[in-house]
């Protein structure tokens, strides 16, 4: 095989790595900074994916200008989500917090089911099968933009928590959870507003998603898992952590997938998350120690 | 714990039925009702689409059976849920409740399961689509396919290559084999390593490419199959990888001199509406309907009707034929009793079917090794058969359009 | 209170609790002539449930590691008494002695690698996925266990039942799957009471006192998840010959694992009669929903598993230590109510 292939199988790597990264910023935040074992992961973001259909289908908006307005409502459900049916589980052993998300998981996948229907639905957009030829590589334009999209995203995130005041806020509640309340913090509308912020994250990648997959009722379990394998790859609650975490699994997949043959690429996946379990457990780019 | 389901639709064609039968009396004499018949279908889980595709030939299915002088069915349908475990606790369920015939269930898992309930209790299984071989080769008394296995579905397909390219008079040299990694595919596989050098193909294999049935990206597959450079792309896959290829595939701005798919999704209602212009072009090697049998256009002329805009497909039809069966091994057997209704079976000789081949008929192990494949082609949002030429209403397209000057 | 009458409370509750279990006993011992064979296929998934349940509860119930790869075990011990039996014609329960050391080795590994490098809480459930996803995809690609196509176990007839062979008819598999949950009861009881049983109570509560107490943690956790794994092991050998088919994708599959737990937890985590409570519990309630819903005429795709999900979830935040304690302390079964 020429050099050429590989170039491009590398470019198409980095390119889904990011979306990727992208789906897996809210559970960053949900995971990493709340805490919570969001094994409705996948199953919340074709949520954001069926809305963003719908609003093309019947309003023809694109979902590159929806990600933001999809991102809002998404917000306001994970606030009510949190604050309504998961605060109370905060505290309690982790076995729980999972099976109520499961719970949760079953419940969006059915009604998504019921509402919608099995088959497959997607948005046709003008540049859906559009390429950039640079060279000997040939871009995805699609995935180009959802890629710019995620590290947008992704920065906007990372200043949120770095500069705001709420964010710090969020910080502190995570970092140490008793000295936030000595000090006055209402811990609970923290836990809240940064699980509504996560879902937004959701949302917006969501959205974003719908360019390049097509959605089914069922697509969100194989996406909860690959967020988690990411989310801990790339370090708990960093930014670009989750971006890099699924850089390094697009391209990995990518490259096994050359190389070896492709139905066995997860595994390569799989296989860096237990190194990184055992070796290095704050995650790759992550300098925190968990 | 008598409960049966039964839908308006249903409930109305019944009582049609019912009118029908006092008209009629010859017909149904000396039988105890209408017959009722188990539908176990994958209709929510992983499978849901197709399950549900398949349910709308069971929908559809009775006042077809009422213009053909056939006995009323009383329909109990059952979900499996895409599970093994579902498909053997409804079967079980359909049984107790009272079902005196089953029918299903796409999945060969699922189908397995369900086979060795009906086996037991000694309650006909009619398969309406399943590929695996080893259902009917367990020896079993109550179990009937009338689908073909994978190996058949192979050596048809290879056959129909043969005539295309002579038609066409091509002969590809080269091929890339990209397959999904699942149950079908597996089998698939295997089948087309044991059958190609019998066929003696004119084209070689230059790489087999398998892909995770869940992929959520097929960018890297589809990179690594056009860098062999090959002719032609032979696949065996499903509806979603059949979509996220066809878009790569246009992104990646390769179009092969032809397509050819020796399964699902290339050609099933889901792929027209999504790809639109982009969706003609590839050929499937699948079991089929033959549009020049009367039965045939009834049953579309009938599933137009009630789905405008959509077009039939194997999931209809041999989820139809799977209760043609039925219906008309009540008929001659006039009694619900399962002894008498597996006899009737085994004696089936239905020349006035849908799908390809001389028709319905099951050999010693209870199934159907007459039923023919067909060549179909997708054209302006359809698909229309091009071999084997008793089939056929159209002739084969070749090589394919490219993608990039469909505009 | 005094002494005797301390003494004599707890044997109140001592007696009480056999007397359920006897009268548990009898009942499921008659349940095949008392129910049709609908009803005996459903109890036989109620037993699967609760015997993997119980399996699966000495680790998180008793050691307080939680597993969320479950499915690994059960699948190898499939597997292996699979492949034994329809490639070399070993019978199945010559194949399940080897699938328990499949099972406990790999259980052992994966327990040895977490436990020395530290890998505990959510760190260690997702790493069990891993594995388990891990055996998916390779088993995928096997071909001595016919890879993706599926392992089909040759279906003999019904003629008569062969327990050696674990061919027969579903009355043999409901006495057979009886017996397992019997005996995993007693072995957990057998357990929980024992030193082991102490140690993984003191590990759960807090790993650090424990350790500091002079309890070799490493090792407890290594016995908690190799019985565990050996256990498990045993439902795939009948899950195989149950259902004579076993596809990689429905077999490690993550629904599978979650299957597991959702028993033991709904039940009540770390308690004996939990995993049962809970198998019964869930099964019954997916079967009365299907019949429920067919009954109202309501006959929609995914509906049933909605209000599944919405009867999960009122459980799990309404009782947030399974249903199994607070029924207990209200029949007057829980020991530590004097």
């Amino acid at each position: 095989m020429t050099f050429d292939v590989y170039l491009n199988v590398a470019v198409a790597g980095i390119l889904t790595g990011l979306v990727y990264g992208l789906m897996a910023l809210g559970l960053s935040v949900i995971f990493g900074v709340v805490r919570v074992i969001n094994f409705a992961h996948g199953e919340m973001m074709s949520i954001a994916m069926f809305l963003a259909v719908v609003l093309f289908s019947a309003f023809h908006l694109d979902p590159l200008i929806m990600l933001l307005p999809i991102a809002a409502v998404m917000f306001v459900f994970g606030y009510v989500l949190q604050a309504g049916l998961i605060n109370p589980f905060m505290t309690r052993p982790e076995h729980s917090q999972f099976l109520l998300l499961v719970a949760v998981g079953i419940i969006i996948v059915n009604v998504l089911l019921i509402v919608f229907g099995p088959d497959a639905r997607t948005v046709q957009t003008s540049y859906a099968y559009d390429s950039f030829q640079l060279g000997p590589v040939l871009v995805d334009a699609s995935k180009a933009y959802a890629g710019v999209a995620a590290i947008v995203f992704a920065a906007g995130l990372f200043a949120f928590f770095r500069f705001s005041l709420v964010g710090k806020a969020i910080r502190a509640c995570a970092d140490n959870y008793t000295g936030a309340l000595v000090v006055g913090l209402n811990v609970n509308r923290l836990y809240a507003l940064s699980f509504a912020l996560g879902t937004a994250c959701v949302g917006a990648a969501g959205s974003m998603m719908t360019l390049i997959v097509d959605v089914t009722p069922n697509l969100g379990p194989t996406y909860t898992l690959l967020a988690f394998v990411i989310v801990i790859t790339g370090g708990l609650g960093s930014m670009a952590g989750a971006l890099l975490g699924g850089v390094l699994i697009g391209l990995t997949e990518a490259l096994a997938g050359l190389l070896f043959t492709p139905s066995a690429k997860s595994m390569f996946a799989f296989a860096i998350l237990v190194l990184v379990l055992l070796f290095r457990p704050q995650g790759l780019f992550s300098k925190r120690a968990t | 714990m008598t409960r049966i389901r039964i839908n308006r639709r249903q409930l109305l064609a019944g009582s049609a039925v019912g009118a029908a039968t006092l008209a009629a009396p010859a017909l149904v004499r000396a039988q105890n009702g209408p017959l009722k018949v188990g539908v176990l279908l994958p209709r929510s889980g992983f499978e849901a689409a197709i399950g549900q595709d398949c349910q709308r030939g069971v929908d559809i299915a009775p006042p077809i059976f009422k213009s053909l002088g056939l006995p009323e069915l009383t329909i109990m349908n059952g979900d499996t849920a895409s599970n093994v475990d579902v498909a053997r606790e409804h079967a079980e369920k359909l049984i107790s409740d009272g079902a005196q015939l089953l029918v299903g269930a796409f999945d060969s898992g699922q189908t397995t399961a369900i086979a060795q309930v009906a086996e037991q209790k000694g309650i006909p299984l009619v398969i309406n689509i399943a590929g695996a071989p080893a259902i009917t080769e367990q020896g079993y008394k109550f179990v009937f396919r009338n689908f073909p296995t994978a190996i058949t579905i192979t050596a048809d397909g290879f056959a129909n290559q043969k005539e295309i390219f002579s038609i066409v008079g091509v002969e590809p040299k080269t091929a890339v084999f990209m397959r999904v990694n699942d149950t079908y595919g597996t089998a698939m596989s295997k089948g087309v390593a044991a059958l190609m050098p019998k066929f003696n193909m004119p084209y070689k294999i230059l790489e087999e490419i398998s892909y995770d049935p869940a992929a959520r990206d097929l960018s890297v597959e589809v990179a690594k199959a056009k860098a062999t450079n090959a002719e032609v792309l032979l696949v065996v896959g499903r509806l979603n990888d059949a979509l996220l290829m066809t878009r790569e595939l246009i992104k990646q701005r390769w179009t092969p001199e032809a397509i050819l798919s020796m399964g699902p999704g290339w050609y099933e209602d889901q792929y027209f509406k999504t790809l639109g212009k982009m969706s003609d072009g590839p050929i499937s090697f699948v079991p089929w309907f033959d549009p020049n049998k009367k039965l045939a256009q009834t049953l579309e002329a009938a599933f137009v009707k009630a789905y405008p805009g959509s077009n039939m497909n194997t999931n209809q039809v041999f989820t139809f034929e799977a209760l043609l069966v039925a219906a008309d091994a009540y008929k001659r057997a006039g009694s619900t009793d399962p002894k008498a209704l597996v006899d009737a079976i085994r004696k089936t000789d239905i020349t006035d079917n849908v799908s390809v081949g001389p028709g319905i008929a099951f050999n010693a192990k209870g199934q159907n090794d007459k039923v023919k494949d067909s060549a179909i082609q997708n054209r302006g949002g359809k698909a229309v058969t091009i071999a084997p030429k008793e089939a056929a209403n159209a002739k084969p397209e070749w090589p394919m359009k490219p993608y990039q000057n469909r505009a | 209170m005094t002494a005797v009458a301390i003494g004599r409370a707890a044997d109140g509750v001592r007696r009480r609790n056999a007397v359920l279990l006897v009268v548990l006993l009898a009942a499921l011992l008659a349940a095949p002539w008392l129910v049709n064979d609908y009803l005996l296929t459903v109890m036989i998934v109620i037993l699967y449930s609760a015997f993997t349940g119980q399996a699966w509860n000495i680790m998180m119930g008793f050691a307080g590691q939680l597993s969320l790869g479950h499915a690994l075990y059960a699948g190898l011990g499939a597997y292996v008494s699979a492949v034994l039996f329809t490639k070399f014609g070993i019978d199945p329960w010559l194949g399940f002695l080897v699938s328990v050391p499949v099972a406990a080795l790999s259980g052992a590994i994966i327990g040895f690698l977490a436990f020395r490098f530290g890998v505990s809480g959510v760190y260690f459930a997702i790493l069990t996925i891993a594995f388990a996803e891990f055996a998916r995809i390779g088993f995928d690609h096997l071909s001595l266990v016919n890879a993706a196509a599926g392992l089909f176990l040759p279906v003999a007839q019904y003629g008569h039942n062969d327990l050696l062979r674990l061919r027969g008819d579903p009355t043999m598999f409901y006495y057979v799957i009886l017996a397992a949950t019997v005996v995993a009861f007693a072995l957990c009881r057998f357990l929980i009471g024992s030193r082991i049983g102490y140690y993984w109570l003191a590990i759960r509560e807090d790993e650090q006192a424990a350790r500091s107490a002079g309890i070799d943690t490493f090792r407890c956790k290594m016995y908690a998840v190799t019985i565990s794994a050996a256990i498990t092991s045993f439902a795939g050998v009948f899950y195989a010959f149950f259902y004579n088919n076993l596809f990689p994708e429905q077999v490690f599959g993550i629904g599978r694992s979650i299957e597991m737990i959702l028993g033991p937890v709904i039940g009540g985590v770390g308690t004996l009669f939990g995993p049962i409570l809970g198998s019964f519990l869930l099964t019954g309630l997916a079967e009365t929903l299907d019949s429920a819903l067919a009954a109202a005429g309501l006959d929609v795709p995914g509906a049933k598993e909605v209000f599944y999900g919405v009867c999960l979830l009122i459980v799990i935040v309404a009782l947030p230590d399974g249903v199994w304690p607070p029924l207990a302390r209200r029949l007057g079964l829980d020991k530590d109510k004097r």
